[in-house]
């Protein structure tokens, strides 16, 4: 997994409520069987006025004027800022694949929807829970400010504003260990496979039925 | 001392190893795949020279992109017409075939939506932890099991470990008590509840489905409010053990039999909360209080009693809340206040995996039978959920009834409740839709989902707009009594 420690970024917004992966990335995009390929139609039905198909050739689509992130002054986000409950819907890790992909390596919102907030940080992109009022006020400084950046400094677990005033967030510790040293979940379980083994042996003995499925 | 809950001993019961920062490994199993989020997973194992860990635990099927029409579905997959869906459903087939992984493919009679398979297969059991690369796969918990969606990463995850990362969620009854009026239905309670606490309202905690109205609910209905814990944000709902749950479970093809059932039995009895649990937050509703629901918006907490009217955003306070209001009703083409009953629908779907058994099939042909379909409705199509339920279903002479009436009769599959294959909305449409997201473009570009019951959908067919299923039934009754 790629690793994340500190980043420094332009923001750019998704000013609404309850984005869900839908809208992230829309489901005909889903039929590929790579992992790859999806930044191009982050959030298509957005960025563009026509309907968007695998395989269709975006650069001659018509792009939506009045969506902020195709805006001049938000070309090269890597930071989102957004509202809350983002992510919700649908399990489809093709969203963070596509926000990744898009160029986002942090999301900031005041609340994130589960199965998303997981997947985000399986792909070293960093899902950062801040107070609604200072989202708002972070909203603000962004629209005033042309060229907004935040550094977002994961091992002292702060966002730094232009000003040089620090937010702190809350990060799980475990998914804080994993992803500043980019580990490979499966790995470290596997160094738990005497544990598992050993569950597994006493579920068969107390719980048999478990596991006769499909013999 | 606080006694547990039903969603703290079936963590305990799965726990391999606890670790000093909070989180766990928790074994899985059973694992539960489909097309579209597995690819990526079996070819992350193959990558890195990893095996699965206990193959015997997983069990496939092709659901989403699979046609329904009986012209594409009669050659298999290469009947399918669109080329990119057709290379992921070969590619599921492919992989389990490689590994050995028991699959019910295309048009195995039990090939159908996973979560309508799982259960009715007993793949899935009570007191199991169940997984999938699905958000829906909470529609297991009804069993009274632990079942989650995860993404494609844990996907590989548990094929390689058998295990999941994961904290411990906080713990949640929803208690819904007293009793359901008549025509009122499981789906309309949870969107009920969904509209009471809101899309996050259920985020970070395990739901467990309570009271009167869940006790009295079959198995069915139980998986329908389960499927959608998801929408009121818990990854995972569960409902109690009981005789329904064990007579629903009783001789499923992969149920344990003989002594192993009495063994399973002994297990599955104590899952239910103890008296004294504590939940970290309770909710109550009253069953009288509910009625048929309808979603006007474009997300699940958007939706009101078929009596109501359109919100008027003018009327909202909260900034955020009130563009929101005020983009729902633009995409859904709808004006403030309007009545609920005055919106037309131009398509019908009945089915997804919240609403494609038998009983929601029997539901709608009980509100379609001797009646037609509007004229104005352009398309109303019937999904059963699994080859099992189309068989139950033709059975009882259902697929006939809905001929009838001018509904069609598909093959199983996810259909119209994503669209992935030919099965979609046209730009500006309404659609009574079964099942759980009406998010902006869910359904096709453009296309506008109202979330409804089965009995509901066909009301507005028959109808042509959205109609208290109650006045149909009533009607129906006293025509009857002629
Ligand atoms: S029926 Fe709809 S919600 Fe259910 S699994 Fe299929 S696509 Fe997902």
């Amino acid at each position: 997994m790629k690793a994340f420690t500190q980043h420094t970024g332009l923001v750019g917004p998704m000013d609404r409520a309850n984005v869900d992966t839908d809208l992230i990335i829309p489901k005909q995009f889903l039929k590929s069987i790579q992992r790859s390929g999806f930044g191009p139609n982050a959030f298509d039905e957005l960025r563009y006025l026509d309907e968007g198909a695998p395989g269709k050739d975006n650069s001659t689509r018509p792009v939506n004027p009045e969506f902020p992130l195709n805006f001049e002054r938000y070309q090269g986000a890597s930071v989102l800022l957004t509202r809350e409950n983002f992510g919700c819907g649908s399990s489809r890790e093709h969203a963070p694949w596509a926000l990744d992909e898009y160029g986002f390596r942090a999301i900031i919102a005041p609340s994130f929807a589960d199965i998303f907030f997981n997947n985000c940080f399986k792909n070293g992109m960093l899902p950062i829970v801040i107070a609604e009022e200072i989202v708002e006020q972070l909203f603000q400084e962004m629209y005033a400010t042309e060229g907004y950046s935040l550094t977002i400094d994961l091992e002292k677990q702060v966002v730094v504003k232009p000003s040089g005033e620090e937010i702190a967030f809350e990060v799980d510790a475990f998914r804080k260990h994993c992803l500043l040293n980019g580990f490979d979940d499966i790995g470290l379980t596997l160094q738990d496979a005497d544990k598992i083994t050993a569950y597994e042996e006493a579920r068969r003995k107390s719980a048999p039925w478990l596991f006769n499925f499909g013999s | 001392m606080a006694g547990k809950t039903l969603y703290d001993k079936l963590w305990d019961l799965h726990v391999v190893s606890q670790r000093d920062d909070g989180s766990a490994l928790i074994y899985i199993d059973r694992h539960i795949v489909h097309e579209v989020t597995s690819p990526q997973a079996f070819e992350g194992l193959r990558l890195a020279g990893r095996k699965p860990w206990r193959v015997d635990s997983v069990v496939a099927t092709p659901d989403h992109n699979v046609p329904t029409t009986q012209a594409e579905r009669a050659h298999g997959i290469a009947g399918i017409e669109d080329p990119i869906s057709k290379i992921q459903v070969q590619t599921l087939d492919d992989n389990c075939d490689e590994l050995g992984i028991l699959e019910f493919k295309i048009n195995d009679k039990r090939q159908g939506i996973v979560h309508v398979v799982g259960p009715e297969s007993g793949a899935c059991l009570p007191g199991m932890t169940i997984v999938c690369g699905d958000s829906h796969t909470s529609t297991n918990g009804a069993l009274g099991a632990l079942s989650m969606g995860i993404g494609t990463s844990e996907v590989e995850h548990v094929m390689a470990t058998q295990c999941l990362v994961s904290k411990k969620m906080k713990n949640m009854l929803v208690r819904v008590d007293g009793q359901l009026g008549a025509g009122v239905t499981p789906k309309d309670v949870v969107l009920a509840i969904i509209g009471k606490i809101g899309t996050a309202g259920g985020t970070g905690f395990a739901i467990e489905f309570g009271g009167d109205v869940f006790k009295a609910m079959s198995m069915e209905g139980r998986l329908t409010v389960c499927n959608m814990a998801i929408e009121a944000g818990a990854r995972a709902g569960m409902v109690a053990v009981d005789d329904i749950t064990l007579d629903y479970v009783k001789g499923k093809s992969f149920a344990p039999k003989g002594d192993a059932w009495d063994m399973a039995v002994a297990e599955w009895k104590n899952l239910h909360s103890d008296t004294n649990a504590e939940f970290d937050q309770v909710v109550v509703l009253n069953g009288a209080d509910i009625e048929p629901q309808v979603s006007w918006g474009t997300s699940p907490e958007m939706v009101l009693p078929v009596s109501g009217v359109v919100p008027n955003p003018a009327h909202e306070s909260d900034a955020v809340k009130k563009t929101g209001i005020e983009r729902a009703l633009e995409y859904m083409g709808l004006e403030a206040e309007q009545s609920i009953d005055s919106i037309h629908v131009d398509r019908v779907f009945i089915g997804s995996c919240t609403n494609s058994r038998i009983e929601d099939m029997r539901a709608a042909a009980e509100v379609v039978q001797g009646l037609q379909k509007a004229d104005s409705v352009k398309e109303a199509i019937v999904v059963p959920g699994s080859g099992l339920v189309k068989q139950q279903a033709e059975d009882e002479g259902l697929d006939i009834i809905f001929e009838q009436a001018g509904f069609e009769w598909r093959e199983p599959g996810c259909s119209m409740c994503l669209a992935m294959n030919a099965d979609r909305l046209n730009e500006g449409e309404h659609c009574a839709s079964t099942s759980n997201r009406n998010f902006e473009g869910r359904q096709g570009y453009g296309g506008r989902t109202h979330l409804v019951s089965p009995a509901m959908a066909a009301a507005a067919g028959i109808a042509g707009h959205f109609v208290d299923v109650r006045t149909i039934l009533s009607q129906k009754a006293a025509g009857a009594g002629e």
